[in-house]
């Protein structure tokens, strides 16, 4: 179902959990997330507007967050996305992996 | 899997709710652009800059929005519109190819779906009775029947059964006579047990079942009756006011009570041979109606009771009644469900239909698929196109079963259209004694069916073609202009073993059809013991009583004397019962011998017959004499018996001037050859024939007349020349001896003429595969053969060299067919009478077939390799 290229050069998967952690921060929409992920990562990391939107609904068909309507600072309605129970859940499993399996390059890179 | 379970949930209600997620979708995105754009403003830019560069940024919202919806909705239904609409393009490109297809594909389809509904309506479909699981049909050792008194015991004392019903198997056509009001006509009628409606659980459809006071009369004068549905409509044309009417019936009022509603067809499910007119009470109590094994039992088990559990329960019965009634016959009943025994004799032949047709199917499959590799050198360039444009193999695999999956959805149109036809006339044909026959037609079952096997038939003639096209290695194909290479080398293989199976497939249909039609001719020429040509039946009983035997005597010499007067007619003679159709038996014994438990007296069928009865039937005097008119009740009791019974009874001693027990002594005055009774392929056993002047124990008078002329064209004159005997002569019932010998014979012509159908079919199939391959590699080896016939060879070599290689396919075929035949025909041997399951003589004639057909096919295009110019074939490339 639906082959998902994830453009970014993330290992695959990251995507999703770095838009479930930044959910952590609250009710955010598509716009803020892209931005929040570009400034948190020091502009190294830019989400491409073809990719976050299929994450998204990715992530709300797994259940893993949730959208509905709001009114952004400028009085635009825009779609708000909140984290559910399910994704909290995920975003520890996934963040965990995620740390093994860094850890694990960087010990045979020989960074660590 | 719950997870799972949640995205599908949420999957079907996004399905639901598309369009207002699209919107929702669109909105926010251009939400983001917004965003954008305010940010670009800010950082300085003009808006108009701003918006395009927010826009460029953001890149195709369409093709964003589609990639972001595709998350939830299954990418493969957007791409199966596509292939859809690509293979409906390219069938109207190719539209001879796309037509030629779809025909073989309706023809196979059609096949298939029509044999199903025929299996469907005969082994499948419940029989219309109420819970038929629980209906239980009773045998009585070898006979279908069993005595009226043990039945009437056995439905006391049983344990197992909600209730026995029956109704008296010993009913003839055309029974009682209908007089009084219009034409008279001559009925028959089935006389039922009053529980008998209700425990199958069919109510009349107007009107009422009998009572009980209606069950207690007299087997001759039966107070009231049942219309059949059909009956109904042909003679009072479905009027409902005949309830209450009282017609006379045998020269007895009797009341219509009921009508059967139409979809109980009691002769289409339990007596093909014999429609039924009217229901009428079985007395059980009344000693004067048929004694002896007359009745037919079904039984209604009750919930939870086993067929077996019944079984043995009847069995200990059974003993229990024989010990105490030993002046009854002897009660072994038998067991089994209703439906097997309606349509247990039908089961062989359903199931070689079944078998022959799904030959038929894989036939066409392989034909189909061998059209599409042909067609694959033209396809393969485009294949190519596509797939360096970047699709993936599992696409073009995807794209091509599209193709021959929708190419087969068509042909199931065409094909449904030939099984609606098919089964529509299947039904009507009332020349074939099948069980449920004109139930058969297409019905949801059926339409399932069919569509199933269009889509896999479309899979399987599709998946070779779609394998072989996009295994080729992509980029080669794009550089190879035409030439011969490796691949191309496989794909001739592949296609010369399609061709293999293709001649194998229909050798072995070749094979059962042949080895039906041998045995159908051996049974057309078996000695009957009497001659069908030229003899006819008319049934005569008279409309008012014969009280005595003088008085009967006296019609029978009237009768006789004017048919022989009638121009035309060489003999008559007059017969209780008609070869192939009606049967009874008597025991019989020798005056003299000692019968008992251990050596019990033969049962040989009999007749009554009157003098000139055996030049009439044409059945051959062996030694002593016919009866004459003198052969009367004061006169000494005298018997003719078959050479059967002349063995069986006196095995080493002239049977003539024997005595045998049957009506306290009779002479043997003469033996008769020994005539076929039941059916063709069966021995005719043991027969007597009383003189009908001698005794009134017989239910019907059918006078037989054998004439110089056509016996259609007797009919007029014999009823002139009876009339003034009875003017209420009915003048229905004619049957020629020719049309007895036809319906016996019927349910295997029925088989033979489809099994043959598809065998021609199967035929015409395989041809068109070789001359397909051949007449592909004529033309892909143009160049080869112009540089040969430069070479100077000449066309009669080049001609020479495609049909051996045909030979050569066909000789591999055949090998493998034959081989397969002798496995499957052993399958068959129930149906072979006359041949072995392994004639040598069918077989050597089906190779002979093939292998000339098969030359056939590859001559036509041969002859076109013969004519290449060498000029023009050399230049071509």
């Amino acid at each position: 179902m639906g082959t998902d290229k994830t453009k970014s050069d993330l290992l695959p998967g990251t995507l999703d959990m770095l838009v479930l952690k930044i959910l952590t921060r609250g009710h955010l929409h598509g716009y803020a997330i892209a931005q929040l992920i570009q400034q948190l990562s020091d502009d190294l990391l830019r989400v491409e507007e073809g990719s976050l939107y299929p994450a998204l609904q990715r992530l709300e068909l797994n259940g893993w967050i949730e959208g509905e309507w709001g009114l952004s600072a400028n009085n635009r309605r825009a779609r708000f996305y909140k984290l559910t129970r399910d994704g909290r859940k995920h975003l520890a499993g996934e963040s965990s992996r995620y740390r093994q399996v860094t850890g694990a390059v960087a010990r045979i890179m020989g960074f660590a | 899997m719950p997870a799972s379970w949640k995205r599908f949930r949420r999957r079907l209600l996004y399905c639901l709710g598309q369009g207002e997620r699209n919107r929702t979708l669109r909105e926010e995105m251009e939400f983001h652009i917004a965003s954008m754009i305010d940010e670009l403003i800010a950082q300085g830019m003009e808006e108009p800059g701003a918006r395009s560069a927010a826009y460029r940024k953001f890149g195709n919202m369409t093709k964003q929005s589609e990639e972001a919806r595709s998350i939830w909705i299954a990418r493969w239904i957007g791409d199966l519109a596509q292939d859809l609409l690509h293979s409906f393009r390219g069938m109207r490109r190719d539209a001879g190819f796309t037509a030629f297809t779809i025909l073989i594909a309706g023809l196979g389809i059609g096949a298939v779906s029509t044999v199903f509904s025929v299996v469907n309506a005969m082994l499948l479909r419940p029989l219309p009775f109420r819970d038929p699981a629980r209906l239980v049909w009773m045998t009585n050792a070898h006979f279908n029947s069993t005595q009226a008194e043990h039945f009437a015991d056995l439905r006391e004392l049983n344990r197992s059964f909600s209730d026995l019903a029956g109704w008296s198997g010993f009913y003839y056509p055309g029974d009682r006579q209908l007089t009084g009001a219009g034409e008279p006509e001559r009925l028959t009628s089935v006389p039922v047990t009053g529980n008998l409606f209700s425990l199958l659980g069919v109510e009349p459809a107007l009107g009422r079942s009998f009572t009980a006071a209606e069950c207690r009369g007299r087997y001759s004068a039966p107070p009231a009756m049942i219309l059949s549905y059909s009956f109904w409509r042909r003679r009072f044309d479905s009027d409902p006011t005949v309830l209450g009417r009282t017609l006379t019936l045998n020269n007895r009022p009797s009341t219509i009570v009921g009508v059967m509603p139409a979809s109980f067809d009691f002769a289409g499910i339990f007596d093909p041979a014999r429609p039924v007119d009217i229901f009428i009470p079985w007395p059980l109590g009344d000693k004067a109606k048929p004694s002896g094994n007359t009745m037919k039992v079904v039984g209604r088990l009750k919930p939870g009771q086993t067929v077996a559990g019944a079984q043995a329960e009847l069995a200990s019965l059974a003993k229990q009644l024989t010990l105490q009634h030993p002046e009854r016959n002897p009660l072994v009943p038998t067991l089994m469900p209703l439906a097997r025994h309606v349509s247990g004799p039908a089961s062989p032949a359903l199931f070689v239909l079944s078998c022959a047709v799904s030959l038929v199917m894989l036939l066409v499959c392989a034909n189909l698929s061998n059209l599409q590799l042909a067609r694959l050198g033209a396809r393969q360039k485009e294949m190519a196109v596509r797939a360096a444009l970047g699709a993936g193999r599992s696409r073009l695999l995807r794209q091509m079963l599209t193709e021959s999956v929708a190419l087969s959805c068509c042909g199931a149109l065409v094909g449904l259209v030939l099984a609606i036809a098919a089964t529509r006339g299947l039904s009507h044909l009332h020349a074939f004694i099948l069980p449920l026959l004109d139930t058969v037609r297409v019905d949801v079952r059926a339409l399932l069916f069919t569509l199933l096997a269009a889509a896999a038939a479309g899979m399987l003639f599709g998946l070779l073609p779609a394998l072989r096209v996009t295994a080729l290695s992509l980029p080669t194909t794009l550089q190879d202009a035409g030439r011969r290479s490796t691949g191309a080398r496989r794909h001739a293989l592949l296609r010369d073993s399609l061709v293999v199976a293709e001649l194998a497939f229909a050798c072995v249909l070749l094979v059962g059809a042949g080895l039906l039609i041998r045995s159908f001719f051996r049974v057309l020429d078996v000695n009957l013991g009497f001659q069908p040509q030229r003899a006819a039946a008319l049934r005569i009983d008279p409309s008012f009583p014969l009280p005595s035997l003088s008085r009967q005597n006296s019609f029978i010499d009237d009768v006789l004397r004017r048919a022989r007067s009638v121009p035309g007619i060489v003999a008559a003679g007059i017969t209780d019962t008609l070869p192939l159709r009606d049967d009874r038996s008597w025991s019989a014994g020798a005056v003299g011998q000692i019968y008992g438990k251990r050596h019990p007296p033969p049962e040989p069928f009999v007749r009554v017959v009157t003098d000139g009865y055996f030049q009439a039937a044409g059945i051959p005097l062996r030694s002593g004499r016919d009866f004459t008119a003198a052969d009367r009740a004061s006169d000494e009791r005298v018997v003719v018996i078959n050479q059967t019974l002349a063995r069986t009874l006196w095995p080493d001693r002239n049977p003539l001037g024997q005595m045998i027990t049957t009506d306290g002594g009779r002479r043997v005055v003469g033996v008769v050859a020994d005539v076929r009774h039941t059916a063709l392929e069966q021995p005719g056993g043991a027969e007597m024939y009383l003189p009908m002047r001698q005794t009134a124990d017989y239910a019907a008078m059918q006078l037989v007349v054998r004439s110089a002329l056509p016996a259609g064209s007797l009919a007029a004159g014999l009823r002139k020349a009876l009339r003034p005997l009875d003017p209420n002569l009915p003048v229905r019932e004619f049957v020629t001896f020719e049309d007895l010998v036809d319906k016996a014979v019927s349910p295997r012509r029925f088989l033979l003429m489809l099994l043959t159908g598809f065998a021609a079919f199967a035929l015409i199939l395989a041809s068109l595969g070789i001359y397909a391959v051949i007449s592909f590699s004529v033309s892909q080896r143009a160049q080869e053969l112009g540089i040969r016939m430069a070479l100077g060879a000449s066309p009669r070599n080049l001609q020479f060299r495609f049909v051996f290689r045909t030979i050569e396919l066909a000789a591999l075929g055949l090998a493998v067919g034959l081989a397969a035949s002798r496995v499957l025909s052993s399958a068959l041997s129930s149906l072979l009478f006359g041949v072995t399951a392994g004639d040598p003589f069918t077989f050597l004639a089906i190779a002979a077939l093939l292998t000339a057909v098969a030359a056939l096919a590859a001559y036509i295009p041969a002859r076109r390799a013969s004519r290449v110019d060498p000029m023009a074939a050399l230049r071509s490339s």
